[in-house]
């Protein structure tokens, strides 16, 4: 049920035990959240090519879910491993800070 | 959705629907409750009760009017909501077990939060949506809103998403309250109230002479009349009550039935029945003139009707209170034995004049008095200032009214000040007010009673003074004399004086009374005497008138005796001849 949801939004998966589980909250397909989900494809496959995981829930067919988050934007993509946990809201157009939000980069720059 | 707004716009003519909050005096102040289907926001500082009115707006609907409420908290979890309420005696628990109450917990948390480009709150919507249909919510929460501008960077996509959520809100046809916190000289800090603009409630929380006293006031209500001042609000166990000076109805029974005052020519100078049940007596006069006392006999006269007193005392304790009435014969403590009487001694600064006011109507509830006793009622002079004492013994007044309970209040007069006013200025509330004062004459003080006013009965306009005696208070006639007016020892030896005086006429009197009887007895002798020789006289004479005729009678015989003896022819003749000679 967590695994999959509307038709675009596809999971991304490859074999190995997974180093970064990402969860993306989206609200049907309004066009953030077709975007976020590109740009989130796109960024894991170039800097954690087979070691990432994403989880894509949308919250218009499973709206309790997004207590257990603690949701409130949408897209919020939420990174659950590695530990910390880390919240990235928005389109996720800017890679440089999303990079930052996932710790993938120093947020000194 | 649209079809239930079009129809509850339809449905109400005239007036706005109202969704009535169940928050005591709140409803009274807004006409009727908050606006249905619609937003209101509460503004206020921290601490001054935003999330407990929410709370309470939540609980009163889903327990009294059976409306099923959301809560989304922005600030605290919902256990560490429910364990602050729960000594306000709401069980949040309960409620959603019973799906009368759905409390959802938000957090953001900026550091924890990488904003990447486009987003909206949808997240928020979805939430809210959710948690609303799961019970079938008509009424919702949103404390505090503001949060999520420290939350989120992005103010103009937070900014839009607000106004979308107030439409939805009401597109939704729920009952919303939204709280937010006082800006600086704004009315909230984002301007929340921009958005919001069917109802705006004011919470206040001030200190004045180091007592805080927290006041409502109804900002505006679009579509609908409401009061308009600032409203004193207290928070205790009961919850939020709002304590409205203009919910004073003026609609309360009027009894006919009268109650003893205790003192017997007291009752009889109120018609000769003491006070109406229901009514507010007030009892004023300077130090020491008997109030105390007064109103104890009036405690000691409700317990003898079985009837129950609440006796508030702020000036002395109850075991002085006790001591003192027994030297004037009068033992209440069987009464406070029996339950029939209760002391509640507290001195005036403990507390604001509202928790005065809270505590007084929690033991009244309790209690259930027939007669409530305050003494003094000038104290709260002393926690609050004139128009805030005025208008909480206002309301005490009219709440103790509209509970068919009498009011006995006492006010303490200083020296001086003019004795037909009081210092609380509440004398055109009270329906019989007793005077006490002293009356000074020839080195001595004295007490009088008179009755300024008594509502609706014949009453005396006389002065009486009042003695305090070893069998308990007595009021006897002053002396009204040529001398003027006497009381006291005065009085006494006024009466005295006049006794001798009566005592003396009396004697005299009765000396005349003897010297006429006296005068009576020695005429009727001499009348007597009079009368015996009248008799003797009379007598005396009827023997003399007697021998007269006696000796003509003897005269006449013996004139013809000796005319026959000589022959004479005829009777006379030799008379005649003689006489024709001559």
């Amino acid at each position: 049920m967590k695994t999959q949801s509307d038709p675009t939004p596809h999971e991304v998966q490859t074999e190995k035990p997974k180093l970064w589980q990402l969860r993306l909250y989206v609200a049907g397909q309004s066009p953030k959240s077709v975007a976020a989900f590109a740009n989130l494809k796109r960024l894991c496959e170039e800097h954690l090519a087979g070691e990432f995981e994403i989880e894509v829930i949308d919250l218009i067919e499973n709206p309790r879910l997004a207590k257990d988050d603690q949701i409130v934007a949408i897209p919020t993509l939420v990174r659950k491993l590695p530990e910390p946990i880390r919240k990235i809201i928005g389109d996720l157009s800017d890679t440089e800070r999303t990079l930052v939000g996932l710790q993938l980069r120093p947020s000194t720059k | 959705m649209t079809k239930t707004v079009t129809k509850q716009k339809a449905s109400p003519p005239a007036s706005l629907l109202k969704c009535p909050t169940g928050i005591q005096g709140l409803d009274e102040i807004t006409c009727g409750g908050l606006p249905h289907g619609r937003t209101t926001l509460v503004c206020g500082g921290a601490g001054c009760g935003k999330t407990l009115l929410g709370i309470e707006f939540l609980v009163r609907g889903a327990m009294l009017h059976n409306e099923p409420g959301v809560f989304f908290a922005f600030e605290e979890t919902a256990e560490e909501l429910a364990q602050n309420v729960r000594s306000l005696g709401f069980d949040l628990d309960d409620l959603i077990e019973k799906k009368k109450l759905a409390v959802d917990y938000i957090y953001i948390e900026r550091s924890e939060i990488e904003e990447t480009g486009e987003y909206d709150l949808e997240g928020l919507f979805i939430r809210l949506g959710y948690a609303i249909d799961s019970i079938g919510a008509k009424r919702v929460v949103l404390d505090t809103l503001e949060t999520l501008f420290s939350g989120l960077s992005n103010v103009a996509i937070v900014r839009a998403e607000l106004r979308r959520l107030f439409r939805w809100l009401k597109q939704k046809g729920v009952t919303t309250i939204v709280t937010a916190e006082r800006g600086d000289g704004t009315l909230t800090r984002h301007g929340l109230e921009e958005y919001v603009a069917d109802c705006v409630l004011s919470l206040d929380h001030r200190v004045a002479g180091q007592i805080s006293t927290r006041r409502l006031r109804v900002v505006k209500y679009r579509g609908s009349t409401h009061a308009t001042n600032e409203f004193p609000f207290l928070i205790d166990e009961g919850g939020i009550s709002v304590l409205p000076i203009t919910s004073l109805q003026l609609q309360h029974q009027a009894s006919i039935e009268r109650i003893s005052s205790g003192v017997p020519g007291l009752d009889a100078m109120l018609g000769g029945q003491g006070f109406f049940r229901g009514s507010s007596v007030l009892l004023s006069g300077t130090a020491g003139v008997g109030k105390t006392s007064l109103s104890c006999h009036a405690a000691n006269a409700c317990c003898r009707r079985d009837e129950r007193c609440l006796y508030f005392a702020f000036e002395e304790s109850e075991a002085q209170l006790l001591r003192n009435m027994r030297s004037i014969g009068l033992d209440l403590e069987p009464w406070v034995k029996k339950g029939l009487l209760r002391f509640q001694v507290a001195r005036p600064t403990m507390n604001g004049l509202e928790m005065h006011l809270a505590s007084i109507h929690k033991q009244v509830e309790a209690f259930q008095p027939h007669l409530v006793i305050v003494d003094p009622v000038t104290s709260f002079l002393s926690s609050g200032t004139d128009t805030e004492a005025t208008s909480m013994v206002i309301r005490l007044v009219d709440y103790l009214k509209s509970h068919q309970i009498t009011a006995l209040l006492t006010n303490l007069n200083h020296a001086g000040s003019v004795l037909e006013q009081t210092d609380v200025a509440i004398s055109s509330l009270i329906d019989t007010w007793m005077l006490l004062r002293d009356i000074e004459l020839n080195g001595e003080r004295n007490r009088g009673l008179y009755i300024l006013k008594s509502r609706g009965m014949a009453h005396s306009n006389q002065i009486r003074e009042f003695l305090l005696t070893e069998r308990g208070i007595q009021l006897t006639e002053v002396y009204l004399g040529p001398e003027g007016v006497l009381t006291g020892s005065a009085r006494l030896s006024q009466e005295a004086k006049e006794q001798a005086m009566a005592e003396d006429r009396r004697l005299e009197a009765e000396r005349k009374r003897e010297n006429l009887a006296r005068r009576q007895q020695s005429l009727e002798a001499q009348i007597a005497v009079l009368q015996l020789q009248f008799q003797t006289d009379k007598e005396e004479m009827e023997r003399d008138i007697a021998s007269e005729q006696a000796y003509v009678e003897k005269l006449d015989q013996s004139r013809n005796e000796m005319a026959r003896s000589r022959k004479a022819d005829s009777k006379g003749l030799p008379v005649s001849p003689k006489k024709g000679r001559k």
